[in-house]
């Protein structure tokens, strides 16, 4: 293992596991898509080594809203952001940031798993290879744990030189995943991750999540309520209740309380599937 | 009446499936009969001592070896020049440049610039290169009057590469870290190479096929060009000044042959580089 990932291994360890730090503070966020308000007045704290699931019908801002949280909205032209993310106390969004740096700590997942068309290793080796790492064997051992970390490896081990485009739909986004651990993120943020794989590697992917997170948070987009319950530590409900208006975060809290005991009436009726 | 209304449906589904029919019939006839026509009367000449040995005596007896190399010769200087310009301004165009009013006006001279006819190409080459700057007919001049005539065909080809790269995958490497110029080089080219391999060879082949714009730039000299300032004449310019004083038809055919088989060769290879590239990337 290299000495950059043996370091990173043996971070300290979260604290007790009910007692999660802050990662992001979020305040009073509103968010433009040009003149048009997608997302008003959003308050939340993102635990650190936990996962956060982001629920709500489609359309309620939770993809842009996971979207603020590395700046990848920067990419859009004509978008604006309004209030204050902190990373680890620090304004994400303050002059001087750059996002490409915040990226490599906030990395991301999407819901149609993207490989590029290059091989399986290369793949992985792709982001290191970004950020100065050039030595071969440094790379393999990289490359292995990630892949390995991802769930994938036993699939890839023996084929590392195909291309990446070759694997099935959910052996392609668990390589996506070891290809953004491969950069060591603090924080992965997961745009509805499963919504376009197989079973078994829905499977995988849950169980990857819950190994993760006692070294990254996980912030999760998910239309699959199931989905939120089994993986997730904190939930968050958003809804834009009027087309037209900006979405809002009704209810924030820990995921079994949301579940069984949530406190507004919207929560309940849609995680009762009353809408949605 | 319902049955009428079927029947006249019919009628005009027929009628519509048969003249589309035809004019793809049209088309591929069209294409046929030239080849056939220029294989019929060019196949005889094509033997190793009309490709590779010099014309002689006032009848164009002998060969064409020299305008074969001056043929190449030129249209290898001439990609060598603008593709990498064009690549760099499709991808300022594609990815770097705020797309609005200055954009828009570019792409549009842009598409003016191709629809220039190429004998204005070779009259404002003769004047600039040729007589403006001193270049003489050469190699040179004529390489940078087509790149006039390239430079918006590979522009707009590859740009239209770059923007069929998807947008997912470069989220991928931006969600990586990667900064812009890591995106563009690392992915997004080489995702878009094939597709502008293929426009660059089918512009290569523009270039090869050109005449009006090399007559007035390289001249008509026959002559196997070594340095870029020597002149030369190339297939197409050989070709038609021996029909045109119908000296020797037969070299004429056997000319317009090859060259057609040089073309065509140059329009396989992107085939074959833009099949070989979906079956790898599927």
């Amino acid at each position: 293992m290299s000495d950059k990932l043996a370091s990173h291994f043996m971070a300290p360890k979260a604290g007790p596991a009910h007692d999660h730090g802050d990662k992001f503070k979020v305040e009073k966020l509103d968010f433009f898509y040009g003149k048009f308000n997608a997302l008003t007045d959003i308050t939340v704290d993102i635990k650190r080594h936990a996962v956060t699931a982001f629920i709500g019908p489609s359309g309620c801002g939770k993809s842009t809203f996971l979207r603020c949280l590395n700046r990848m909205n920067d990419l859009i032209p004509g978008t604006r952001v309004e209030g204050k993310i902190t990373l680890d106390g620090n304004d994400i969004y303050a002059p001087g940031v750059d996002p490409v740096d915040l990226r490599r700590r906030v990395g991301m997942i999407f819901q149609q798993p993207n490989p590029f068309p290059m091989s399986i290793y290369d793949n992985v080796a792709y982001g290191p290879k970004l950020h100065g790492v050039r030595k071969k064997s440094e790379l393999d051992g990289i490359v292995e744990e990630s892949l390995k970390r991802a769930n994938v490896w036993k699939e890839v081990k023996d084929i590392m030189g195909r291309g990446g485009l070759t694997l099935s739909g959910g052996q392609q986004q668990r390589l996506c995943i070891a290809r953004v651990l491969a950069v060591e993120p603090e924080v992965l943020l997961m745009d509805e991750p499963c919504s376009a794989i197989d079973p078994t590697s829905v499977q995988k992917v849950e169980d990857l999540m819950a190994e993760l997170k006692d070294r990254i948070t996980i912030v999760i987009v998910t239309h699959n309520m199931q989905q939120a319950a089994r993986v997730s530590d904190y939930t968050a409900f958003f809804l834009q209740e009027l087309a037209g208006e900006p979405a809002h975060l009704i209810e924030y809290d820990r995921t079994a309380s949301l579940f069984t005991t949530p406190k507004d009436r919207r929560t309940e009726d849609y995680i009762t599937g009353r809408f949605g | 009446m319902q049955s009428r209304e079927r029947m006249d449906k019919r009628i005009t589904n027929g009628i519509a499936l048969g003249v589309i029919w035809l004019a793809a019939l049209a088309t591929v006839g069209a294409l046929g009969t030239i080849l056939l026509y220029v294989v019929v009367n060019g196949i005889g000449q094509l033997t190793p001592a009309f490709i590779f040995g010099w014309p002689h005596g006032v009848n164009m007896d002998g060969g064409i070896w020299p305008t074969i190399q001056a043929t190449l010769y030129v249209t290898a200087l001439a990609m060598l020049i603008t593709t990498p310009i064009a690549v760099l301004a499709a991808v300022y165009l594609a990815e770097y440049a705020v797309q609005g009013r200055l954009v828009s006006t570019i792409r549009f001279a842009a598409d003016s610039l191709a629809s220039v006819p190429s004998i204005v190409m070779g009259l404002f080459g003769l004047s600039l290169f040729v007589e403006g700057i001193g270049m003489g007919f050469s190699v040179l001049a004529a390489a940078l009057a087509l790149s006039f005539l390239l430079l918006p065909i590979i522009v707009r080809t590859t740009e239209e590469s770059i923007r069929a790269v998807p947008k997912y995958i470069r989220w991928g490497s931006y969600g990586l870290g990667a900064s812009k110029w890591q995106t563009v080089s690392r992915i997004v080219l080489p995702s878009a190479l094939p597709r502008i391999t293929t426009g660059v060879i089918l512009a290569a082949g523009r270039a090869a096929g050109e005449t009006a714009v090399v007559i007035y730039t390289m001249g008509t000299m026959i002559n196997a060009p070594v340095s870029p300032l020597d002149p030369g004449r190339t297939m197409p310019v050989h070709l038609m000044l021996m029909a045109q004083e119908g000296i020797n038809m037969p070299a004429a055919y056997g000319t317009a042959l090859l060259l057609v088989l040089m073309v065509l060769g140059f329009n396989l290879t992107a085939r074959y580089i833009g099949r070989r590239n979906r079956r790898m990337q599927g």
